[in-house]
């Protein structure tokens, strides 16, 4: 069966697609699966910075696009995770690099071999916005529960279903249980009522991302964090299993986090 | 945000204030339906109807609800019997 192309995407910057990309990647590939990670944020590249995988790099997807090497040599294989296996942005170039008609050729080639193929787009609606979804038969769209990332998640969702591209899932990061509870910040249900989509997972905010971030040791490799099973949460919604969002951690954080909306 | 806090009666947190507002924002982005747009398109009904019905003007209410991604525009406009 041909892997899927899965494209996480925010409209706002700093929402946490690469975040997400890098540790639903390695979640999947801990599960079982053979993985990709696409970088398409050409000219800032970080994915392989929060892999840990910067000074593995040899090729990037711009070599392999105007055929300075072949795609499989540009992968480079994950140092955590078997099965992981990360295509890098080029650093020194921008958006314009690389053509959605490519991107869509570069995803082709990499279907028959892999299961999930997950590309991490950049901020914008850009090139760089269109490259990315170029290849894609799922997204992903990140936002956090501000006014202006979930007015730019809006946005986004209006020019992929323009673009016919879905279906469109939602992964909601940095809530806040101590600022939802003092109604400081808009819920779980709040947000879903607004953008009307599928919700498929939820992330805390929590400092030991940007430590693990800091090491380069995805929190997702450590599955007994709350975090990182939530991370893990999220892979298995992704290979189609029901995983009720209130396993995440103890049933009263997502009762609040949820139902205050209804109490108020 | 006057309305929320008549409506509630109380002071809105802020993360009611977030949600009104955005809710108002993006009706505007979906569909470009202003305001100023919604008074004209009342007054403008309201013309067109009175040519042939006898219509409640006071009781007109127009407004603009979301149902899933599909923004929709709902005209609820009370007719006057007609007199014997
Ligand atoms: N749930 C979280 N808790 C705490 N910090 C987080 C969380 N998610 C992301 N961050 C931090 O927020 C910052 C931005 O995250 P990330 O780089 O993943 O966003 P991005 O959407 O890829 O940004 P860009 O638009 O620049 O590509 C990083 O420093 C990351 O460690
Ligand atoms: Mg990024």
């Amino acid at each position: 069966m041909p892997g899927t192309v899965i494209t996480v995407t925010s409209g706002k910057g700093g929402v946490g697609k690469t975040t997400v990309t890098a540790n639903v990647g390695a979640a999947l590939a801990m599960l079982g699966h053979s993985v990709v990670v696409i970088d398409a944020d050409i000219g800032l590249r970080n994915l392989d910075l929060v892999m840990g995988l910067e000074n593995r790099i040899v090729y990037d997807i711009v070599d392999v696009v105007e055929g300075r090497c072949r795609l499989r040599q540009a992968l480079v294989r994950d140092k955590h995770v078997a099965e992981l296996h990360l295509l890098p942005a080029a650093q020194t170039r921008d958006k314009t690099a690389v053509s959605p008609r490519q991107m869509a050729e570069v995803c082709d080639a990499l279907r028959p071999h892999f299961d999930y193929i997950l590309v991490d787009s950049p901020a914008g609606i850009e090139q760089g916005f269109q490259n990315a979804i170029a290849g894609a038969d799922r997204v992903i769209v990140v936002t956090t529960p501000e006014v202006s990332a979930v007015h730019d998640a809006d946005r986004i969702i209006g020019l992929l279903e323009a673009a016919e591209r879905g279906p469109i899932h939602l992964v909601l990061n940095r809530i806040k249980l101590d600022m939802v509870r003092r109604g400081d910040m808009l819920t779980v249900d709040d947000v879903l009522h607004i953008l009307a989509v599928e919700l498929i997972g939820i992330i805390p905010e929590d400092e030991q991302i940007i430590v693990t971030t800091n090491r380069g040791t995805p929190i997702a490799l450590n599955p007994n964090s709350a975090t990182g099973r939530a991370f893990h949460d999220i892979a298995r919604r992704v290979r189609g299993e029901h995983v009720p969002m209130t396993s995440l951690r103890d049933r009263g954080f997502l009762e609040r986090l949820f139902g205050f909306m209804r109490s108020s | 945000m006057d309305f929320l806090r008549r409506l509630l009666g109380r002071e809105p947190s802020s993360r009611e204030v977030a949600k009104e507002r955005l809710q108002f924002v993006l009706i505007y982005d979906r569909t470009g339906l202003s305001p100023g747009v919604l008074d004209t398109l009342r007054e403008e009904i309201v013309a067109v109807l009175s040519r042939h019905i006898d219509i409640d003007r006071d009781g007109i209410d127009l407004s603009v609800t979301q149902e899933g991604r599909q923004t929709k525009l709902i005209a609820n406009i009370p007719l006057r019997s007609r007199r014997p």
